[in-house]
């Protein structure tokens, strides 16, 4: 390992300068400021810091932040599944339309998608005054966090999903028909398997975008504290009180999570290269 | 179980895959499917499977049977054939055992043997295909040829009555292939199933097969033995096919056959060929000598010679500036004393020869023996 | 009409789709249809609704948004924000590009994931880093107050924010490709007589150039649309530190929602170009490449491609 170090680095140029800058920068940008995080929460002390991140209203702020994370990483599971599906299997009409649109959600800035959500969703929107007749209050609740956080999730499943799918050798399936499995059975025991770990993934992707959310959230949020306020608004909440030690430990929590996440998808990876591909 | 294609035919938006293909095969025979890519030879494998379909009825009878029952509303999932994929197509996901008793699981469940049923016929057909103690491995850690048999034992776990196999030895290097061909076959044998398989290589279907179809643009050229395609080839493109050739233009004229610069009898009571024409001849039918014996002959010079094999290989030219092709034993060879530049006397042994004119339906075809050759 | 089916298997022998199934129409169609509502209720009922709201009151109030000097003001710093942190992090990509891809050096992998940072941390906690580092209450904040450098709730801080934001993605979708490249050909290159210099905008750069494009168009999209981190930071400042989000977001809160959503229209017009872009350069790219191994990979994945 260490000579090739030496003897990959003596044929091309270059490697002291870029490698130079690219820590340099990489630690004015992103580990001086991160650094802050552990500084400023140290600053509590372990019980002051324990104290913190368990008060009711975090608590709660972390309850709805993972409880609609995960509701609308789930639901983007299922429906980017049959999305993937069918944009890698059917054609129809608007189908490259389709698929380009998918990815609307990362390019759209998110204070875009909040006002348009809010405004869709509340009572007077177009899809709010459907709802608000049964009973459903869409906007300003934590069903509005949802469906927020479901917008932002959509591309996740479908662009992991679609790779994995285009990938399957369609043979795969007929040697599974030769062998008397219906198509129900066909998906359930080889297909899914098989796509199994980009599934994991686009929803852990998806996961990890919806709880750091912010902008999408907060204008059909209502952000009431203990009722529909997420936690990246709780931390703006503690910085516009100036309680920036309480801020960077919600913080330094939520990047713990963050890292987790970042983790559990590499190890997702991992275990689907372990199968490899059968030639 | 006999397998029975009565007019079937499929195209592929303009192109022809299969021209109205009629083919028995006996039960419990062994059958190659033989032919260049592109000649509707896994296209009918597919359809004989289900994986496929035919194209609506382009001929009133078109149909196919297995043991005289119509197949045609059948799909693949129930139509009880094994399938060997070109690439095995192993679930990568499943471990050899599951693979294998794939088939058995999915099962309808008054048919689903019970789970100890299923490991006692798992473990009987990894005794048979010798992959017993592999069981619990998976695809992406077996060898070519361990993959190839797992695939097969996959096919073989529901008792089919119709063994199909695409290209079975395609994807294995050739030492494997050869030790493979000869347990299919003898394993083919014991289990007496109905086995159809698409090969390109015509030393594995004239080892391996009982029959050998032949086909040629999505139309079937020759149905036989190996025997029968090999020394009677039906058409021109059965003869060049199954091995090397020297090819010559001639002409038949009343009881006589002309090329290059020779005039052989060609007696022709049963043909209908006459006047321009192709005449072949096998390397091996191709004898040399050093002086002339009074027969027919070409003179020849000796171009280059391979030593190296069973078999000594010469490169001729012919007085006519003729390339030619000749394999004579080693024995001969070390009597004759050839060398590069030596002039020779070249006679052929045996000839075929077909009607000229390319692109017809079975040509009119004759052969003749030339009256020394026996 | 509708055709539902898989296109017909090509000549060779194995088709690379699969092969329509005739049981299978009911199924397809169901399918499509609930992706199509599905789609349609999250993703392009809001887009229409940011044009429908926009031009609610007629296309002079639309018009009459975009003369507020507020406005012009808000885009004027969202370009100057884009402006410098785009360059900024093209150099600092295909600085890192170029060591990661085609060196092998101990940390690499802790290398990666530490670019790939600022995509998996929350927006709001993008921003409060640099609060507590460079704001008045924090010792180097403090000081540079005292020299008259005001970072937070003024432009260094926004475009510092951004510059976070915004750093991974020229790295992230060039890494990949350069790799896949190999050394070969700047060896080659080199062996010929090339400099570094000309080695690198010669060979390198050539063979990853739609990769590099896709990148800075994805970081120019999020520099000039970033909410979250720019919000912790900027004080928002009417006509001073408001970026074109910002602003959308307080004509929003005064309910003046025809300007609000006119601004929006303008941002959802940008996004709406970078997936065109987006389209053109997979399109030209794949056509460029069409070896699998460097079709440049889809934005999306927040993590590292697996190694081989």
């Amino acid at each position: 390992m260490r000579k090739r170090t030496s003897h990959t680095a003596a044929r091309l140029p270059g490697f002291t300068l870029t490698i130079g800058f690219t820590i340099a920068y990489l630690s004015a940008v992103v580990l001086l400021p991160l650094s802050m995080l552990f500084m400023r929460a140290a600053g509590l002390g372990p019980a002051g810091f324990w104290e913190v991140v368990t008060t009711p209203r975090v608590v709660a702020a972390y309850k709805l932040s993972f409880g609609a994370a995960f509701a609308a990483a789930g639901i983007n599971t299922i429906f980017g599944a049959v999305i993937a599906w069918c944009l890698v299997r059917y054609s129809f009409p608007g189908r490259r339309i389709v698929d380009a649109m998918v990815d609307l959600p990362f390019a759209l800035p998110t204070a875009v998608s909040g006002i348009a959500l809010a405004t869709l969703y509340s009572p007077h929107g177009w899809i709010g005054q459907l709802l608000a007749p049964l009973g459903v209050k869409a906007a300003y609740s934590r069903l509005g966090i949802a469906i927020a956080l479901v917008f932002i999730g959509i591309p996740f499943v479908v662009r992991t999903l679609q790779p994995a799918l285009e990938d399957l050798d369609p043979t795969i399936e007929e040697a599974a028909a030769s062998l008397g499995a219906s198509r129900a059975q066909t998906l359930r025991r080889v297909i899914l398997p098989m796509v199994m770990p980009s599934l994991l993934t686009g929803f852990t992707l998806a996961f990890a975008r919806a709880l750091g959310e912010y902008g999408s959230v907060v204008f059909i949020s209502g952000n009431m504290p203990m009722k529909t306020e997420i936690v990246p608004l709780l931390i703006i909440a503690q910085l516009e009180q100036y309680q920036y030690e309480a801020a960077a430990a919600i913080g330094l929590t939520m990047l713990g999570c963050s890292i987790l996440i970042l983790l559990s998808i590499n190890f997702l990876q991992w275990r689907a290269s372990r199968f490899g591909r059968t030639q | 179980m006999s397998i029975e294609v009565h007019h079937v035919s499929k195209h592929f938006g303009t192109y022809t895959a299969l021209h109205d293909v009629c083919l028995t095969v006996p039960t419990g025979q062994l059958v190659a499917l033989l032919g260049p890519s592109g000649s509707g030879k896994t296209t009918l494998l597919r359809i004989i499977a289900g994986l496929e379909p035919a194209d609506p009825a382009p001929h009133p009878e078109g149909a196919i049977y297995f043991h005289s029952r119509d197949v045609a509303g059948i799909n693949a999932r129930d139509r009880q054939v094994g399938f060997v994929f070109q690439h095995y197509a192993l679930f990568r996901h499943m471990t050899v055992f599951e693979n294998i008793a794939f088939g058995l699981r999915v099962r309808r469940r008054r048919d689903r043997p019970s789970r100890s049923e299923i490991r006692s016929r798992v473990q009987e057909l990894l005794e048979l295909v010798q992959l017993e103690g592999l069981a619990q491995r998976f695809p992406n850690q077996l060898s070519g040829g361990q993959r190839q048999r797992v695939a097969l034992a996959r096919a073989l776990a529901g008792e089919p009555k119709v063994l199909l196999l695409d290209e079975p030895f395609g994807a294995l290097d050739a030492k494997v292939r050869k030790e493979l061909r000869t347990w299919l076959r003898n394993l083919q044998k014991d289990l007496h199933v109905t086995t159809l398989f698409v090969t390109h290589d015509q030393d594995e279907a004239l080892e391996v097969a009982d029959q050998i179809v032949v086909m040629n643009h999505g139309r079937i050229e020759q149905i036989g033995t190996p025997d029968q395609v090999f020394h009677h080839p039906a058409s021109e493109f059965v003869m060049r096919f199954l091995g090397d050739v020297n090819t010559f233009h001639g002409r038949v004229n009343r009881g006589t056959v002309q090329f290059s610069s020779l005039e052989l009898p060609f007696p022709h009571e049963r043909q209908q060929i006459a006047g321009e024409a192709r005449v072949f001849v096998r390397p091996y039918d191709v004898t040399i000598d050093t002086k002339s014996n009074g027969l027919p002959c070409l003179e020849a010079r000796v171009v280059r010679i391979h030593s190296a094999g069973p078999l000594v290989r010469v490169e001729l030219v012919t007085s006519t500036q003729q390339h030619l092709i000749s394999e004579i034993s080693q024995e001969r060879f070390a009597t004759m004393q050839l060398e590069p530049e030596s002039r020779v006397f070249v006679r052929p042994r045996h000839i075929r020869v077909f009607a000229s004119e390319p692109e017809v339906q079975n040509p009119p075809t004759a052969e003749a023996t030339t009256h020394s050759a026996n | 009409m509708t055709r539902l089916s898989p296109p017909a298997p090509p000549m060779h022998n194995r088709p690379a789709t699969p092969p329509p199934r005739p049981a299978g129409r009911v199924i397809p169609a169901m399918l499509i249809t609930i992706s199509l509502a599905y789609l349609t209720l999250f993703l392009f009922l809001p887009l229409i609704t940011v044009f429908t709201e926009a031009l609610r009151k007629g296309f002079a109030t639309y018009a009459a948004a975009y003369s507020d000097p507020a406005a012009l003001a808000a885009i004027r710093l969202t370009l100057l924000v884009a402006a410098i942190a785009v360059p900024l992090n093209l150099v600092f990509g295909l600085c890192a590009a170029w060591a990661i891809a085609k060196f092998e050096f101990r940390g690499k992998r802790l290398l990666i994931t530490l670019i790939d940072i600022p995509l998996a941390v929350s927006p709001v906690i993008s921003g409060m880093i640099y609060v507590l580092l460079y704001g008045g209450n924090s010792l180097l904040g403090a000081r540079l107050l005292d020299a008259d450098i005001q970072i937070i709730f003024a432009v260094p801080g926004i475009v510092l924010a951004t510059i976070f934001v915004t750093l991974p993605f020229v790295a992230r979708e060039t890494i990949p490709l350069m790799e896949a490249q190999g050394i070969e050909e700047e060896q080659a290159a080199m062996t010929l007589g090339a400099g570094p210099f000309q080695t690198f905008f010669r060979v390198t750069l050539p063979n990853v150039k739609w990769a590099v494009l896709y990148g800075v168009i994805l970081c120019n999209a999020r520099a000039m649309g970033e909410f979250g981190a720019v919000s912790v930071v900027s004080g928002h400042i009417r006509g001073k530190t408001n970026t074109l989000p910002l602003h959308v977001e307080i004509l929003y809160n005064e309910y003046n929602f025809v300007a609000a959503f006119a601004m929006a229209s303008l941002l959802t017009l940008l996004a709406l170009m970078t997936l065109l872009l987006k389209s053109i350069v997979e399109h030209r790219s794949r056509h460029a490449a069409p070896d699998p191994v460097t079709r440049i990979p889809t934005l999306v994945t927040a993590t590292p491609e697996p190694q081989t």
